[in-house]
């Protein structure tokens, strides 16, 4: 259709507007296409969160409703002067560091592991989805009740004292846990794609020359799955900065574990602060932007240059 | 590549490992589900004794996990083939079609599904009351879709970039029809990509748990994993893990199998929207 349009273009003589009828059309149902898809996209995603600015402008509490005003920045002064705000955000930040060296060490080993596999290859694909395929609060009930010093095994097995879900850093480490475990298969296979694509005989070559194995890993296939690697990091960079299910089903912001993401819930649900919630959420929007900003600009991450 | 025998024995010792580290979580879980409730503190990885009393009290209804299910089903089916419908007029004037503002529509996508779910859940929190959307099955459809959707798109992009649309008029001349050349010739080839968009779809919807917390109240929405949340014992002195691990395991199974099925899609659905965009 795309020559088509093109030869039209050359061939037809042009209307005054400079398209020909056919090319107009053509633009109608392509408008008429996409129009259902974009209008919810843009009702349910894009209007929320002008509105959620908006809001964060206000005092709005729901346990007031006549209370609501317009109050400027106040509630962002609020918010940022706050200990509670940069203690979550220490602790997303946190969260989100280790889990993401975590998932790509071991997203790479299972990777290599994968691809090099001399026997059950297809069992070994199966049994790596299976995480991807749990229900992250099934995927964090897994990690609780298995550290839970009443119902868990590890506690005992592994002879932990103080039990890790009784403390600040252990209970952070269980959902950083229950994190990487759900998400690297989503790495693994990203990274399989890319080893896929590396020419077995740059290793054979290599290898000869004298290269070690790990030579060839930092020289060859680093390099060379280089995009696929930095499109999965800025994906789970993102993925693992709102995260809200695994926190609140391990801990609930319990020991000091709160994210920002509970935060945010915490003002708008349970405190029905909408002014108040939306400005945290703003916050976070805002948090995300800047690191999609750093990957794109700094780390050369690019979805569409792929 | 050929193998030493060293390597040979450590690549099968690798294998090994992965099969553990995916695995041993979900047996736990199976295995704490089948445990007495009386034995559940026993702290032993596998049960004494093997009983199913903990899917019996799950599915006794005390815990509204029956209608949680539905929930979950009905809005994550309703999700999916919406998705798909929209997704796939979408990624076909994308593919096919010349129109400014294409690439506007991918970049919006590709934002969309970086969002922070909860930067949006306040303002849809507020709005759904207002219009009567709060606790209802479209209050989560709508968002589930917006997050389905461009994920759905970029899969579906990708694999209509591949289909030979050259043999829909090759059938046309040969006295097909527009319909029969679309039918029998252009949907068989756009099926396996549709369906991995589905599968991505389904997990989307069967999975979150921010939008379902927050925009429900009631059974009348509340899906599983919500439900699972909220379990409590019949009593303070009841420890609920036992019900929550059978709760669990039966939610994670409808996804297990049509994971292990349709495996290789999924693969490649995730490296095709993700890798060669």
């Amino acid at each position: 259709m795309a020559v088509a349009a093109e030869t039209a273009q050359t061939t037809a003589p042009t209307t005054p507007t400079g398209l020909t009828d056919r090319a107009k059309a053509e633009r109608k149902l392509a408008y008429i296409l996409c129009a259902p898809a974009v209008l919810t996209m843009l009702l349910v995603a894009g209007f929320p969160i002008i509105y959620a600015f908006w809001l964060s402008l206000r005092r709005e509490d729901l346990r007031f409703p006549e209370a609501g005003e317009f109050v400027g920045l106040s509630n962002y002064i609020t918010v940022l002067g706050s200990s509670t705000w940069w203690n979550d955000l220490g602790n997303t930040l946190f969260i989100t560091v280790i889990s993401v060296a975590l998932e790509l060490v071991l997203g790479m080993l299972i990777a290599q592991a994968m691809y090099r596999a001399i026997f059950a290859r297809t069992a070994i694909r199966a049994s790596v989805l299976v995480p991807y395929g749990a229900v992250t609060v099934v995927a964090a009930f897994a990690w609780r009740l298995a550290f839970d010093p009443a119902t868990g095994f590890a506690v005992q097995l592994f002879n932990l004292d103080p039990p890790p879900l009784t403390t600040h850093n252990g209970s952070l480490f269980i959902i950083i846990f229950a994190e990487v475990w759900k998400t690297t298969p989503f790495i693994a296979l990203l990274l399989l794609g890319g080893l896929a694509l590396v020419p077995e005989d740059l290793y054979k070559a290599a290898k000869m020359d004298g290269a070690s194995a790990w030579q060839r890993f930092v020289k060859i296939t680093l390099p060379l799955i280089r995009p696929a690697l930095m499109v999965a990091v800025l994906f789970r960079t993102l993925d693992a900065f709102r995260i809200y299910d695994a926190a609140f089903i391990i801990t609930r912001g319990a020991n000091d574990t709160e994210t920002v993401s509970i935060l945010g819930y915490n003002q708008l649900v349970n405190r029905l602060n909408l002014g108040l919630g939306s400005t945290v959420s703003i916050l976070i929007f805002i948090c995300v932007m800047i690191i999609a900003f750093i990957f794109f600009r700094f780390l050369g991450a690019s979805p569409e240059r792929r | 590549m050929e193998y030493s025998r060293n390597q040979k024995i450590l690549w099968a010792l690798g294998t090994v490992v992965v099969l553990f580290y995916a695995l041993i979580p979900v047996v736990w879980i199976i295995s704490l589900s089948l445990k007495d409730p009386t034995t559940i503190g026993d702290q032993n990885f596998f049960p004494r004794e093997y009983t199913l009393d903990n899917y019996d009290s799950v599915f006794e209804g005390g815990l509204g996990f029956n209608r949680a299910l539905i929930n979950s089903i009905g809005i994550a089916i309703i999700t999916t083939l919406l998705a798909l419908a929209l997704a796939s007029m979408a990624a076909y004037a994308i593919t096919r079609l010349e129109f400014p503002g294409k690439t506007l529509i991918l970049a919006g996508a590709l934002a969309i599904s970086m969002f922070p779910a909860i930067s949006i859940v306040g303002g849809l929190f507020n709005v759904w009351r207002n219009i009567g959307l709060y606790d209802t099955w479209p209050g989560l459809i709508l968002p589930y879709l917006s997050f389905a959707l461009p994920l759905s798109i970029y899969t579906l992009s990708a694999f209509f970039r591949e289909i030979p649309w050259d043999l829909e008029k090759a059938a046309q001349m040969d006295g097909a029809t527009g319909m029969q050349a679309f039918r029998k010739v252009i949907l068989p080839l756009a099926m396996p990509g549709v369906f991995t968009a589905g599968i991505l779809a389904f997990i989307v919807a069967w999975n979150d748990f921010l939008f379902a917390n927050v925009l429900t109240a009631t059974d009348a929405a509340r899906t599983a994993p919500v439900a699972l949340s909220y379990f409590r014992g019949a009593s303070q002195f009841q420890d609920p893990s036992g019900a929550i691990a059978a709760g669990a395991v039966v939610v994670t199974i409808p996804i297990l199998i049509m994971v292990l099925i349709f495996q290789r899609r999924i693969v490649s659905g995730l490296t095709a929207g993700a890798v060669k965009g």
